[in-house]
């Protein structure tokens, strides 16, 4: 007799009688939970199926569904927790990798939410932005030991290639593979109005978005998909891709099934193959590659554009980081390790890698700490949450910040977590037409700037509670810091006091 | 409770100048009766003075003003400083023993010149060797504070009311052709005497009046340039950036002050094309440099000086004259005390750099 192993579904979809089967939910429903019984003349559902999505949720106008979690598995055990016993179970049916996405949701700590942000009282006054200047304006890019002047003695711009933010805040990469061309459009679109910029990922440049080229940032994978003269050319700075937070380490894996039409097109490769990009970039097994590739990049585009190097946050990161800096690069991208991803083997999601807030304060003080903090700016993401997140982040030495799990939540993204299914709801991480087609991309826009509008906002007066009107006073300025629970090695190593010292 | 340098201590103040466009010389007197007006923004706990053109006889040679809680300190500094200087002088600084000025350290002067063979070997300059050698003193000999260490200037200062600190050192009886004078309130010290100022680095000296919120900021960047902020006020770390910008960078004065009080973008953007990509490349370039929140402060140098306010102008201050003579203070008030004769009163904007320079050689 066959071993019988049970995975209680982990969600329930509760139905009331108020549903007039009017099948909206089956329509929305691209997992096929709801579907309509010839039987009973009602709708019923396949638990099984069900993501958590809330799109049906959403849409059924007679607020007639709910989602519950199912609350029946296996017996408590804080050891063999239900995500373990599961996991096991489904690897012993397949002898597949267990895969996930988005970013680590086990509960290690947010060392964001345990660091408080100061005020003035008294001694300086408070600056109300609504009244008075407060300025958000940030420039990525190296900047020279030295001044230097002409025969005449005025001063000669000296300054390679920088990147000009309206504020310190971007879209981190997300391959158009990855996400859907409405979702790529709606970043784009954003990033222009906002005066900031998105990344390709590693996916290649789509022809229409060519002409946003002023705000967009082209990815180099190790894949190398859809790199070519023009998409070099064609933005306003270059992401050699070293690593991603959310599978520090390994490289990634589109299925063939999602290669298709555009997306071959643009990733220059033929329809229905898997697009491997491998672990390690194999022109770079070591620093001295990587400056090669840095100024191999440069050279192609006549040293007019600045070079991000991109890295998952790992143990020792404030020495990659250093070597980094002395590369060529323009700017370190640091990803932490609750950054998303559109798939990644949930052992690798879940363990590997660490938070993004310990990795900056070390890379920040270290590269102070040999005296070229100036060669590079830093980027952080994975995950940047909110205004207070990116104030905290400037605050411990970030110059700027990524984010894409959130500008996804924008978008309509309900953080289910399923996106390597290629069937999203929210018509965000799919190449299925009828999907993608449900995120209106000038809609999607709106959201985006809405949402970073509000963060502009919150930043500002967090900055005049402080008393700085100019953002760059602001970084790398601890001790407008405190940390709050925290260990006494913890705080050494974020380089701030406990609150109330 | 914690030490002066070992906690940031914000502190309130008061500040005045004088400089003779002339290279007139005259004493201090003047800058006592402006510092005793402001008696109100001070708490005692800090006063002091610099002034300029005060030791022609000896003005090739580094003049360094030292604290030293005793004896064995001073020995210790002495062996240390005779290894890398030649001492032309040595000398205790004369004071006036006054009821108002207690716990008095031992305070001496040096004139020094730089052993050749070492600077060489050491492959810098004259004013970075001796810059090296004062973060030396300050950071690693216990009990010994060098609070001057220019050509031809001065700085003294003690705990107590900035008035009292100017008899104790007799500044009526010295006589500079420019002037500053501080007084504190600083909300939180034992009171240490190096932690009054001015404070100052080579010739560079600065008075301050505010509390700055881009400290740390500031602080971080300077310190990966050898500085190292000890005393952790706003004042010290505004010299170092002054330092670093203007004798490092080679900046002039008042590109200097385009970088740490740079105008608003808004600002910047309403200039001609030439200088919107002046000040835009001074702000990209050393946009760690910019200082945010209140301040007033007087930047003295060989032959000049430079008023400064935030770019919100968030402290008072005001410059006047008479004929040659130019004053800055934080209240007209002590203009008026310091001269009853000035007049010409204007509040520079914030962030509009007032640089005054004595006509000819110094």
């Amino acid at each position: 007799m066959a071993i019988k192993s049970v995975i209680y579904p982990e969600f329930e979809v509760v139905r009331y009688d108020r549903c007039t089967r009017c099948g909206r939910c089956i329509k929305e429903c691209a997992n096929g939970v709801h579907f309509f019984s010839q039987d009973k003349k009602m709708v019923l559902s396949d638990d099984t199926k069900c993501v958590d999505c809330l799109r049906c949720i959403a849409f059924c106008p007679e607020h007639a569904i709910k989602i519950v979690k199912s609350g029946c598995t296996f017996r408590d055990n804080a050891n063999w927790r239900p995500g373990i016993v599961s996991g096991i179970i489904k690897e012993a049916n397949t002898g597949g990798v267990l895969l996930s996405s988005m970013g680590n949701p086990e509960p290690y700590p947010v060392y964001w939410d345990k660091i408080l942000i100061n005020a003035s009282q008294v001694t300086n006054p408070s600056i109300d932005p609504l009244r008075e200047p407060m300025e958000t304006r940030v420039f990525l890019g190296k900047k020279p030991d030295k001044i230097e002047r002409d025969e005449d003695g005025n001063l000669v711009d000296n300054l390679p290639p920088q990147m000009e933010l309206s504020l310190p805040v971007m879209f981190s990469a997300m391959s158009y593979g990855s996400i859907s061309y409405n979702a790529h459009s709606a970043l784009a679109q954003a990033a222009e109005e906002l005066g900031i910029f998105y990344n390709t990922g590693e996916g290649g440049l789509h022809e229409d978005f060519y002409k946003y080229g002023k705000n967009t940032i082209v990815q180099v994978a190790s894949g190398r998909f859809g790199v070519w003269r023009g998409y070099l050319e064609g933005g306003a700075a270059i992401e050699i891709k070293m690593g991603q937070g959310a599978k520090p380490g390994i490289g990634g894996h589109l299925p063939g099934a999602k290669i298709v039409g555009d997306v071959s097109r643009t990733r220059m490769i033929p329809e229905g193959t898997d697009a491997v990009s491998p672990a390690p970039h194999h022109d770079i097994y070591s620093i001295e590659d990587l400056r090669q590739l840095v100024i191999s990049l440069k050279e192609a585009t006549g040293y007019k554009k600045p070079v991000i190097v991109k890295v998952a946050s790992v143990h020792n990161i404030s020495a990659i980081a250093s070597g980094i800096a002395r590369s060529g690069a323009d700017i370190i991208a640091i990803d932490g390790f609750r950054g998303g991803t559109g798939a990644a083997p949930t052992a690798i999601r879940d363990n590997v890698g660490i938070p993004v807030e310990l990795a900056l304060a070390s890379v920040d003080q270290r590269l102070r700490d040999e005296g070229i903090r100036n060669n590079v700016s830093l980027v952080v993401g994975g995950s940047i949450r909110n205004a207070s997140d990116v104030v905290k982040a400037i605050a411990l030495g970030a110059d700027a910040v990524y984010i894409a799990t959130a500008a996804l939540i924008a978008l309509g993204c309900h953080l289910c977590r399923n996106c390597q299914s290629g069937k999203c709801c929210w018509g965000i991480a799919t190449q299925r037409p009828d999907l993608v087609e449900r995120l209106n991309p000038e809609e999607g826009k709106e959201r985006l700037v809405n949402l970073l509008s509000a963060w502009k906002g919150e930043i500002k007066e967090m900055m005049g509670g402080m008393g700085i009107n100019s953002i760059e006073a602001l970084r790398g300025n601890r001790l407008m810091l405190r940390g709050i629970g925290l260990t006494q090695k913890e705080l050494d190593i974020l380089g701030i006091t406990h609150a109330g010292e | 409770m914690k030490l002066e340098g070992e906690v940031r201590i914000p502190s309130g103040c008061a500040i005045s100048a004088a400089i003779s466009r002339k290279g007139n010389l005259f004493t201090g007197e003047g800058m006592i009766k402006a510092m005793e007006v402001m008696h109100e923004r001070s708490n005692g706990l800090g006063g002091g003075f610099a002034a300029y053109g005060i030791y022609p006889e000896y003005k090739d040679y580094y003049a360094f003003h030292i604290f030293y809680s005793d004896r064995n300190a001073r020995i210790e500094t002495e062996s240390f400083l005779k290894e890398r200087f030649e001492i032309v002088q040595a000398e205790v600084i004369p004071t006036h023993q006054i009821p108002e000025i207690t716990d008095v350290p031992l305070i001496w002067r040096y004139f020094l010149s730089p052993l050749r063979s070492i600077v060489d070997r050491e492959m810098l300059d004259e004013d970075e060797y001796t810059v090296r050698a004062v973060t030396k003193v300050n950071s690693t000999i216990d009990g010994a504070y060098v609070f001057s260490s220019g050509k031809n200037m001065g700085t003294f200062k003690a705990v107590g009311y900035p008035e009292d600190v100017g008899v104790f050192y007799k500044i009526d009886e010295i006589e500079g052709y420019s002037w500053t004078a501080h007084g504190r309130y600083p909300t939180n010290t034992p009171g240490w005497w190096g932690g009054a100022h001015p404070f100052s680095l080579l010739d560079f000296s600065v008075v301050h009046n505010g509390e700055i919120s881009s400290y740390d900021a500031n602080r971080r960047f300077v310190e990966m340039f050898g500085y190292r902020c000890s005393l952790q006020t706003d004042t010290e770390v505004i010299t170092y950036i002054l330092d670093y910008l203007v004798r490092r960078q080679g900046l002039t004065p008042e590109e200097a002050a385009n970088v740490i009080a740079a105008p608003f973008w808004s600002t910047i953007e309403s200039k001609d094309e030439k200088e919107r990509k002046r000040l835009t490349y001074l702000r990209t370039m050393f946009s760690s440099l910019l200082v945010t929140g209140p301040f007033s402060i007087v930047f003295g140098f060989t032959g000049g000086l430079m008023a400064l306010n935030d770019r919100l102008k968030l402290r008072s201050m005001v410059v006047g004259e008479n004929k040659d003579m130019v004053y800055v203070a934080s209240e007209e008030a002590a203009i008026l005390s310091a001269d009853r004769n000035a007049g010409g009163f204007r509040f520079p904007m914030g962030g509009e750099a007032v640089v005054i320079r004595v006509e000819g050689e110094v």
